[in-house]
């Protein structure tokens, strides 16, 4: 805060002796490649918007995407991500008044502020982590392309599997045997490559088994992808005609109807590019964060031992700073363009 | 050897105890302020759907308070706003320059690229 220095008229600032900026090499450099920075984020974003706007109806709305709570399930529309903004700007606080601590030589208040922001940091990171697998894992139901060749996500609650009863023997199980682990993961494996029927499912084992599923609630369809019946932007699919949809293709015995899910080739969210782009953009501003995490700490470390104290001045834990608030700034705007808008 | 011509800007952030109490009030403040946007950005993007009229109005208003948002942090949390006047443009003017072309550039060529898609997925 070079601001309350003294007023100093241009021939001073600009006459070679004084920095016309009156601000350290550090700090100047710091809000350089903070410059730079932003320039590569924003580019990222405008890409961004760029393709989500020629994709139209297409493209996922973030409140249909993310919806979940730790914990506590699904229907909490964006409340999680927000919570995420919340702990980012927390920890940018925290690190303002580290700053502050630092102009008044008050190594035990920068000490406390920089492992409250340390600590938010690795709050932050955990959030992100819990995001991605959310997002790679999916929903239960997944995204499904329905008869007339249209494409839905869908939406509600699903049935609870509690078993699967072997009809016919396989290599492993026998017949009457009660199969109950790993029940959800067999059947989004088995309905992936069409291994479902009525009803029925065919495990890997080369047994069929009789699902027992409880009922379906509250089932909405929409359409992402227009076919022959069905187009983008239309009404939609509601209740018993929706599972009768769902469950048609389901147990169509046809590989590939269904995704669940997300990797880098397809998704259950949207378009292809949706996921490539919260991979890219997201990951790319958690790498930030996490090596903004490992420069707090190393700063951290030069608080304790008095480095800082015995220069005279707090001014490393200011530049860190810098990049610590860009940070909470770029999840600022990722936050209003990937998930709000 | 030391050189005595050299100035240690890194001490002009100096201040005392009853400055400090000054600029912590104001940190509190901005906290609360870009607390309360967040959630009333969430408010409304949970209450309002996309289909929905006023959805274009709901952009505008979401692109108006991340802006809000991102000027307090940068002049406040980051000291932009007490750094010197020529510092201050140094940073931003460029970085607005490239990001406003850059949308310029976007938005008038995505017509053309979107026509072309189009085509081209049917």
């Amino acid at each position: 805060m070079a601001g309350h220095s003294a007023q100093l008229d241009a021939k001073t600032l600009w006459g070679g002796k004084e920095s016309p900026f009156q601000t350290s090499y550090g700090k100047l450099m710091m809000w350089f490649f903070l410059v730079s920075d932003a320039l590569t984020f924003s580019g990222l974003l405008i890409a961004y918007g760029f393709t989500r706007h020629n994709a139209q109806d297409a493209w996922p709305i973030g409140e249909e995407t993310f919806n979940s709570m730790p914990f506590l399930g699904h229907g909490y529309p964006l409340l999680y991500v927000a919570l995420m903004t919340f702990i980012l700007i927390v920890s940018s606080v925290t690190m303002v008044l580290a700053v502050e601590a630092g102009h008044r030589m008050d190594r035990k208040g920068v000490t406390k502020w920089m492992i409250a922001t340390v600590i938010g940091g690795f709050f932050f990171l955990g959030s992100q982590a819990w995001e991605w697998s959310h997002f790679i894992h999916g929903s239960e139901f997944g995204k499904i392309e329905l008869s007339d060749g249209s494409v839905a996500i869908v939406k509600g609650h699903f049935g609870e599997i509690n078993s699967f009863t072997v009809l016919e023997a396989g290599k492993k199980h026998k017949v009457g045997a009660v199969i109950k682990e790993d029940l959800m993961h067999q059947f989004q494996h088995a309905a992936e490559l069409g291994h479902l029927e009525a009803g029925k499912i065919h495990l890997a084992d080369g047994s069929v088994a009789k699902i027992n599923k409880a009922h379906d609630h509250d089932m909405k369809l929409i359409i992402k992808k227009s076919g022959k019946l069905y187009q983008v932007g239309g009404k939609e699919i509601k209740g018993k005609k929706a599972e009768q949809l769902y469950y048609e293709s389901l147990y169509s015995g046809e590989k590939n109807r269904v995704i669940y899910g997300a990797n880098m080739k397809q998704n259950e969210y949207g378009p292809q590019q949706y996921a490539q782009f919260f991979f890219f953009i997201t990951g790319f501003h958690g790498f930030h964060v996490f090596s903004g995490v490992i420069i707090n700490i190393l700063i951290l470390l030069g608080v304790l031992s008095g480095t800082y104290h015995k220069r005279g001045h707090y001014e490393m834990v200011e530049k860190t700073g810098l990049y610590w608030h860009f940070v909470d700034l770029v999840w600022v705007f990722v936050f209003t363009f990937f998930y709000l808008l | 050897m030391e050189r005595d011509d050299l100035i240690e800007y890194s001490l002009h952030g100096h201040h005392d105890e009853a400055k400090g109490k000054e600029i912590r009030s104001k940190i509190y403040k901005v906290t609360i302020l870009l607390t309360l946007i967040t959630i009333i950005e969430v408010f409304i993007g949970a209450s309002i759907k996309q289909s929905s009229d006023w959805w274009t109005t709901v952009k505008i208003i979401f692109i108006l308070l991340t802006l809000l948002k991102a000027g307090y942090i940068v002049m406040v949390f980051m000291h932009l706003g007490d750094e010197r006047k020529y510092l201050r443009n140094v940073i931003l003017i460029p970085y607005f320059i490239f990001v406003l072309y850059l949308i310029f550039i976007a938005l008038w060529e995505g017509t053309a690229v979107g026509k072309v898609w189009e085509t081209m997925w049917q």
